[in-house]
């Protein structure tokens, strides 16, 4: 690599290029095939129009994929995130309709920070068994997968639980300085991470950690720590997820709040150039591929396809992802980042 | 020095001692402690429950099952390298659907079958394909390919279809009395499966090939044997298991719908880590396979004649069952890893 490459080489080195590209190329077609699709007005001092909806409903993805970043990042996967929002759903909601005063603001703040402590702590439980038992990820978050909506619907006694909460359901539909609160939530959670883990070591203990656990241990890295941090991480964002979601209805089901979110967010955090094999993450780019994935759902029914087909999108984009990450196109592209690589070399060697 | 201690007993050992002593082999511990699950959930139940003693509910779990019976087989040969397939749930899906729409075009039955497993093994082939030549993580492909599978289904129909065609309805419904008991076709077919991917893990080239990527892919190579084409052909058997799954499905529900299957997946991976295949691979009997889903099919069976408790404590056992295993593979294996 040159020493002072041109900007023109710096922005088609950038991992951001692709993901940004993509989700340019996307709202492009939106425009071909309506016009109007960018407009945004304002209506009763907030913003309204399919760019805030998508920013509204990207919300969700983002927070899960947030945590599923760092957990990519050291070599894992959580595949219980779903199960843990349909948990946090049923907890706020059960507290909520519990409580002496269903509408008070106490009641909302009590109800979703007794579910966030809930889905830290089962995240926490996740982070044992991988760092502690040394339970392949997959495997260890599967087990949660498997039993989460049973317990939620355990705590739901199988209901379709509604409540009705205007402070709850703010946390979907209500508005801060014109932009929807779920989206302002997400970004703030993202911009949090990304202050926490570029500006101190942790980001980078963390991809230590990824490249090769039992180097870093043995050159001082507290592996195991981190790793269990990184899955309680991920437990609280998916239980921030849950309770978006079940704000955005009034309402918990158990069987199908949150299904394949998990696999949503995994699509996010690809597209966002975040490498499966761990080792290195990208934040920004995670935050570019949730919101193109929520852009996908919208773009899906507005050049008329039915929204359900989403799902075939979805495969041609994973496969095309990954064919653009696997090891022959990555070397004609020479996206990799130099440096992380060499820190495990030079601690194994 | 220290008193004498006592003498060993005579050089041959009674009958007794050798009882005693006896250890099956470490490879068949994890489906004899299956086996003794699945036992001590039926003795308990049948202690509990009138009826649960009828030789007709353990054929009745043979019916019900035989589905998840094949895919949990197909499963095990994906899961024996190491790999995993997500991809199951939404070709049941799919397979429901394509037997659906084709039946209501007027196809002839047996073309219709003939295009589900095509269709099941052309996706598998697919995926194996991306798996081994490119390195996509068997995880992330067959992610890939449960999007898909569920996309088409979509595409062919968001409304749920019935299955109207007399070949299905007769298939579906035809029993073989045993006695004074019977079973249906499709838990036959479930069981030549098993019988069948049995055969073909433990006496073949093929099975032996499968075994020993699972233990070492690098060594396979190196031992000159054909990795590709076998790993290729785990997804192939996964992906063609998965039809003949969703067209035991079909005959099951006799409708094609695509929220049919949701999460199955789920039962099939948990069925195979509860036979006691192990997750890393190289480990593992179809047969151990065919017990994890009796032993959930027993559990489901259980909590039905119970009555008192919700359907959803199913998940929650199966979840409690699946640590279980999980952590005793763990300490099983603890020297390996």
């Amino acid at each position: 690599m040159p020493e002072n490459p041109t900007l023109a080489q710096r922005v088609l080195r950038h991992q951001l290029l692709w993901p940004v590209l993509a989700l340019l190329v996307l709202l492009a077609v939106n425009v071909i095939a309506k016009p109007a699709f960018l407009d945004v007005r304002m209506q009763d001092g907030h913003l309204y129009g399919n760019v805030i909806d998508i920013m509204r409903n990207s919300a969700p993805v983002m927070l899960v994929a947030l945590g599923m970043t760092l957990v990519i990042a050291t070599r894992g996967i959580d595949l219980s995130v779903g199960a843990i929002a349909a948990i946090a759903a049923a907890v706020a909601c059960t507290r909520i309709i519990g409580a002496a005063d269903e509408a008070a603001l106490s009641t909302a703040v009590m109800a979703m920070t007794y579910a966030i402590v809930v889905c830290i702590v089962l995240g926490a439980w996740n982070g044992l068994l991988v760092s502690v038992l040394g339970i392949q990820p997959i495997i260890a978050t599967l087990i949660l997968m498997v039993a989460g909506r049973g317990i939620s619907m355990a705590i739901t006694d199988g209901q379709i639980t509604t409540v009705n909460n205007p402070w709850f359901s703010d946390l979907a539909s209500g508005f801060v300085l014109t932009l929807p609160l779920a989206f302002l939530v997400a970004v703030g959670m993202v911009v949090f991470t990304a202050l926490l883990t570029r500006r101190t070591a942790l980001g980078m203990l963390i991809e230590a950690v990824g490249i090769n656990p039992e180097a870093s241990r043995l050159a001082g890295v507290r592996a195991r720590t981190i790793i269990w941090t990184v899955y309680a991480f991920s437990g609280l964002c998916a239980g921030l997820a849950g309770l978006v979601i079940a704000a955005n209805t009034n309402s918990v089901n158990a069987n199908s709040l949150g299904l394949w979110i998990e696999l949503d967010a995994i699509l996010a955090v690809v597209i966002g150039g975040t490498s499966l094999m761990g080792g290195r993450f990208s934040l920004a780019g995670t935050f570019v591929g949730a919101l193109f994935i929520a852009a996908l759902a919208r773009t899906i029914p507005n050049i008329g396809i039915p929204s359900e087909v989403n799902y075939l999108f979805k495969a041609v984009v994973v496969i095309a992802v990954c064919l653009l990450q696997s090891p022959k196109a990555r070397a004609l592209l020479r996206v990799r980042r130099p440096g992380a690589p060499t820190l495990a070399n030079g601690v194994t060697a | 020095m220290s008193a004498i201690t006592v003498p060993p007993s005579s050089d041959r050992a009674s009958t007794w001692d050798r009882v005693r002593t006896y250890r099956p082999p470490n490879r068949y511990l994890p489906i004899i402690a299956t086996a003794a699950l699945f036992v001590g959930l039926f003795g308990v139940g049948g202690m509990r429950y009138d009826g649960l003693t009828d030789p007709q509910v353990l054929l009745s779990l043979l019916i019900d099952n035989a589905f998840l019976i094949v895919l949990g087989v197909g499963m095990t040969f994906v899961i024996l390298t190491g790999g995993i397939d997500l991809s199951v749930g939404s070709v049941v899906a799919l397979s429901t659907m394509i037997a659906a729409k084709t039946l209501e075009l007027g196809w002839s039955p047996y073309a219709s079958m003939a295009a589900v497993l095509a269709t099941g093994t052309l996706l598998g082939l697919l995926m194996g394909l991306l798996i081994h030549y490119f390195d996509i993580q068997p995880f992330i492909a067959t992610l890939a390919g449960l999007f898909l599978a569920r996309g088409i289904t979509y595409l062919i129909s968001v409304e749920s279809i019935s299955i109207k065609d007399p070949t299905f309805t007769e298939l579906a419904f035809r029993t073989v009395y045993l006695g004074d008991y019977y079973v249906r076709w499709t838990a036959i077919i479930a069981l030549a499966t098993v019988a069948v991917a049995a055969y073909v893990l433990a006496r073949t080239r093929f099975g032996r090939t499968v075994y020993a990527i699972g233990g070492n892919e690098a060594s396979a190579m190196l031992m000159g044997l054909r990795v590709a084409a076998t790993k290729v052909g785990v997804y192939v058997i996964s992906g063609f298991c998965a039809a003949l799954a969703g067209l035991l499905f079909s005959l099951y529900i006799l409708s094609g719908n695509s929220l049919h299957a949701i999460g199955m997946e789920l039962d099939a991976i948990a069925a195979v880590v509860i036979g006691g295949t192990l997750l890393t691979g190289g480990r593992g009997y179809v047969i151990g396979s065919l017990l994890g889903v009796l032993v959930l099919g027993i559990i489901k069976t259980l909590i039905s004649f119970d009555g008192t408790l919700s359907s959803y404590w199913i998940r929650i056992i199966t979840g409690v069952l699946l640590l279980a295993f999980v952590i005793v593979q763990r300490f099983a294996t603890r020297r390996r890893a």
